[in-house]
């Protein structure tokens, strides 16, 4: 399957083909397979050290793979938001998105900027230090220098780990809104609830290995054996998923 | 990169803590040694040795005297005296470091003055030890001591002058001479010519004395030329007084504009090391580097734009000391193209190991730290002289000054200032690989940070 091609409707932004990442004799990732389509948001949840953060940096272009391939469109590069605020403190927040639209190569920065401030709602503090914003400003600026090249798929990284709940409302808010309009979202989480409140599909990691990938209420039926009262239309709680969550990961010995 | 370097010098013009200590730094520095150098210093510690006998210390000539100690006293307001007992002692307070060198006066010194004086023969000599483990405490002891000995070749080879001058006029001129507490009458040359003249002008046309008293009338002609010719003749000599002085092997720079680059180089290193360090750690400790590198700049287009960073403001800073400086060292204006290579290499190869550094360090307080632990070693291992410690620790402190740019920046800026120095060719060649080096590594380094 070639990127671009529509398959039942949709679009596949990107495939991923037996990627493997080594650290010397230890293996971060091994041997994964999938693919992620346009206006799609995927969560990454797994364990500590289960590879999320190393799977999402390949995808950035971080990291390189030790095998396997990331096929995506040519000259085309991912939003990448790391899990801390990757700002500069001393330079305002207009400042920036400038450096980093000069940067990426935007054709006109200062539009490109203006729309950025726009678009994350801090046109008036625009002038102000970063150093100076709450840590949910700060996250929503890491979030718009990510989405400057206006790329075709945003990779966040825990984007919601040091928000109070009220920013948290709002990033996801922020975040659907993009989706909406046709981005591809994959972000990793702790928060089980968050991932299955928010992601339309999961991929869960343990030890580097791709264990499952689908909506969550496909976990829930793989962890209860096929029992169908748990169907995606059915509303659940939140602690459901998790408890599924943490039962699939033990029942595969993790 | 040109981004790069205008967001860096938009942090540097917001953090005016840092800019203010990069630039006070070296100037205070600059001003520090200014000061030092064109205080008058205090006296140096010598470590005297005079074997002439008390009551033997004075020279006559004709009928004057010379009292040597008289000149001693006054070198003793010059110098801080250790009084010793024999020559090996003395030797002894210099290695102990207890007297910046050694002054020893032979016992024969009066007689060989004596000697030279009446006879023309004699070589009298003081010897002068210094201690060449500070080229700046050895020119201060040697000049002290080699301004007293001056005064007392002056005062010597002037009596001298006198008393001969005295007697050639009254060879010449006649006059009276003190001999035993009696005036006794000086014909001289010239009186003597005119009575041996009055004498032929006496004699008859075909007297056969008057070829003999014509010899000695020209004979007195002659002398009395000659004679006319001698005192600015022994005006010239001027130097009865040999100082047997300790020379240290190679050459040397003058010990000012060599105190003046070492200050220069000092500043240099610090501000290349640490705001090269300093900037690159803080991409990581922003989090920035992940983005970065993610196609928006290679690792390496990077690290030179830090190194150049660096490079450009110490080489500023630097510059502007190396003017400061010159207010109260003599360094040479003319050489100011050189001044400016030694400084620009030995800035990018400080800038270079300041990367190499950053590139370890997680944090920017980190990377101070051990900017800041590196350098002072690096800089302490350059200046240690050699002469100071044994054969095998000293090959051990050539090899660690080899690997790092302080020694050869600071030959290049030495050279760069005197010119006396060895060339200045060598060095900056030294620091263009340095520079290469640690760029290497510090591109090593960076894998850290992914």
């Amino acid at each position: 399957m070639s990127i671009g091609t529509q398959t039942a409707q949709r679009t596949v932004t990107v495939a991923v083909r037996g990627l493997t990442k080594r650290f010397g004799a230890r293996i971060a990732l091994d041997r994964i397979s999938f693919e992620l389509y346009a206006a799609e948001v995927v969560a990454i949840i797994g364990p500590n050290g289960a590879g999320k953060t190393t799977l999402l940096s390949i995808l950035a272009g971080v990291l390189n793979p030790s095998e396997g391939e990331v096929i995506r469109t040519p000259d085309r590069r991912f939003g990448w938001v790391p899990q801390e605020p990757a700002l500069y403190s001393k330079l305002s927040v207009a400042e920036n998105l400038r450096l980093f639209a000069r940067l990426e190569r935007v054709a006109d920065p200062d539009q490109a900027v203006a729309a950025m401030l726009a678009q994350i709602g801090l046109e008036d503090r625009a002038g102000e230090e970063v150093a100076r914003l709450s840590g949910g400003n700060q996250q929503r600026v890491n979030i718009a220098i990510g989405l400057l090249c206006e790329p075709p798929a945003l990779l966040l990284d825990e984007p919601s780990a040091s928000l109070d709940p009220r920013q948290r409302e709002r990033l996801w808010e922020f975040i659907g809104g993009l989706a909406g309009r046709g981005t591809t979202i994959i972000f990793s989480t702790h928060n089980v609830a968050e991932a299955e409140r928010y992601a339309g599909r999961t991929l869960v990691l343990g030890d580097g290995e791709l264990l499952f990938t689908g909506t969550p209420a496909d976990l829930e039926r793989a962890v209860s054996g096929g029992d169908t009262t748990l169907d995606a239309d059915t509303p659940r709680l939140a602690g459901d998923f998790e408890s599924a969550f943490v039962r699939f990961l033990h029942d595969r010995g993790h | 990169m040109r981004w790069l370097l205008v967001k860096d010098l938009q942090i540097l013009r917001r953090s005016p803590l840092l800019v203010g200590l990069l630039v006070v730094y070296p100037v205070v520095i600059a001003l520090m040694i200014g000061f030092a150098l064109s205080s008058p210093p205090g006296k140096p510690t010598v470590a005297l040795y005079d074997a002439v006998r008390t009551g033997r210390g004075a020279v006559s000539i004709g009928n004057q005297q010379i009292n040597i100690s008289h000149y001693a006293n006054q070198l003793f307001q010059s110098i801080k005296p250790i009084r010793v007992t024999s020559r090996a002692q003395a030797i002894r307070k210099v290695q102990d470091g207890q007297a910046q060198a050694a002054l020893i006066v032979p016992a024969d010194i009066v007689s060989q003055i004596n000697s030279l004086i009446t006879q023309g023969v004699g070589n009298p000599t003081v010897e002068l030890i210094l201690n060449s483990r500070d080229p700046l405490e050895r020119q201060f002891a040697q000049q002290a001591i080699a301004a007293r000995a001056n005064q007392v070749e002056q005062a010597v080879s002037k009596q001298v002058l006198r008393v001969a001058v005295t007697d050639l006029q009254q060879v010449l001129n006649g006059g009276k001479l003190q001999f035993l507490g009696q005036s006794v009458p000086l014909l001289g040359l010239r009186n003597a010519r005119a009575i041996v003249q009055g004498t032929i002008a006496s004699l008859p046309a075909n007297s056969p004395l008057r070829p003999a008293l014509k010899q000695v009338v020209d004979f007195a002609d002659l002398a009395s030329g000659g004679l006319g010719f001698a005192s600015p003749v022994l005006s010239s000599i001027g130097s009865p007084l040999t100082i047997k002085q300790t020379e240290l092997t190679g050459k040397t720079t003058p010990s000012a504009s060599y105190a003046a680059a070492i200050a220069v180089i000092v500043s240099l290193m610090f501000v290349g090391v640490l705001l090269a360090a300093g900037l690159l750690a803080l991409e990581r400790s922003e989090h920035a580097y992940s983005r970065l590198v993610r196609g928006l700049i290679k690792p390496e287009g990077l690290l030179s734009e830090k190194v150049l960073l660096a490079a450009g403001a110490a080489t500023g800073v630097t510059l502007l000391m190396s003017a400061l400086v010159s207010l109260f060292v003599h360094l040479e204006w003319m050489r100011f193209p050189l001044w400016l290579a030694a400084l620009v290499m030995g800035a990018l190869a400080f800038g270079a190991l300041g990367v190499a550094i950053g590139g370890l360090a997680r944090d920017v307080s980190v990377a101070s730290l051990m900017a800041f632990v590196v350098s002072l070693p690096i800089a302490f291992v350059a200046l240690v002289p050699g002469d100071a410690v044994s054969g095998t620790l000293k090959s051990i402190l050539d090899a660690v000054a080899f690997v790092f740019p302080f020694k050869a920046a600071l030959q290049a800026a030495a050279n760069a200032f005197s010119g006396t120095a060895p060339g200045i060719g060598w060095p900056l060649i030294h620091l263009a690989v340095l520079t290469l080096v640690f760029g290497a590594l510090a591109r090593l380094a960076l894998r850290r940070f992914a």
